[in-house]
């Protein structure tokens, strides 16, 4: 129960750093993305502010030889860039900017109630899945 | 973009980079959305608890927000309904695909100096900036 508060905490904090930050607003990720219009850089501000505590943080907490609630870290180890990473990257980018939604964002936005996010919040499960039928 | 909104978006940067920290180091876990539901579309035992702890706390902070800052999310998109349900598709299918998404390869991979991190967040801005410059040019961007 520890790690579901843990969690939930570590969560609440960060979808209030979205919404401050601006990021729910899916007219400020198109804003970033519309270089041949008005641009907005909000977006870019708010990643380097997140890499410039994370990165830091990062090296301190792993450090320690295991988590405060779990036995070990449990981190990413591949290094070889594939088709998959790429192909991946590109079709999440071009249903990032047709909606201006990540999945961060709209997770946060449900309770809104707004239809647009209802209706990308169920497509990306349904999406989940897909992929999740089509790798096996 | 004014001067109190840049700082808006770094100290809120700053927090979603706190809030990734504190996952780690308590649950040993990288703070990227996309994974963390993708865990729990066949969820497993002992694995699903802290996941739900994190969808439940992303959408107790949205109600926080429609309190606090009404107008975080007061801002509803335009556009056809299968608009949103396409672009839900493609987010789900190529973050499991692609292993991340904004949060898990945007901020917590590149803040690991990670390589496959650096492209896939390359390769989704490049991507999403690809399909907004084709909305605008076909006048459909709102």
């Amino acid at each position: 129960m520890k790690i579901f508060f843990a969690s939930f905490g570590s969560a609440l904090l960060f979808g209030l750093g979205l919404g401050l930050s601006g990021m729910t607003l899916p007219s400020k990720v198109i804003g970033f993305l519309d270089v041949t219009g008005q641009w907005d850089p909000t977006l870019a501000f708010v990643m380097v502010g997140a890499i410039l505590v994370h990165s830091i943080s990062f090296q301190l907490i792993t450090k320690r030889p295991s988590p405060i609630f779990s036995t070990s870290f449990r981190l990413p180890t591949r290094k070889d860039v594939d088709y998959k990473l790429v192909v991946g990257a590109a079709i999440f980018g071009l249903g990032w900017g047709l909606g201006g939604f990540c999945p961060g964002p709209a997770i946060v936005g449900l309770v809104s109630g707004i239809p647009a996010v209802l209706v990308f919040v169920g497509s990306m499960v349904a999406g989940i899945y897909a992929y999740r039928f089509v790798s096996r | 973009m004014t001067w109190k909104t840049s700082l808006d978006a770094l100290i809120g940067g700053g927090i979603i980079g706190l809030a990734s920290s504190f996952l780690l180091l308590f649950a040993g876990r990288v703070f990227g959305v996309s994974g963390i539901l993708g865990g729990l579309a066949f969820p497993t035992k002992g694995d699903a608890l802290w996941r739900v702890g994190v969808m439940l706390g992303l959408m107790t902070a949205g109600f926080i927000l429609m309190i606090i800052k009404p107008d975080a999310m007061a801002i509803v998109p335009n556009g056809p309904w299968w608009r949103y349900s396409l672009a839900g598709i493609m987010v789900g299918f190529g973050t499991q695909l692609g292993g991340g998404c904004t949060s898990g390869h945007g901020v917590c991979g590149i803040s690991r100096f990670s390589v496959r991190s650096i492209v896939a967040t390359v390769t989704f801005i490049a991507g999403g900036m690809l399909i907004v410059a084709v909305m605008r040019a076909l006048g459909v961007l709102v």
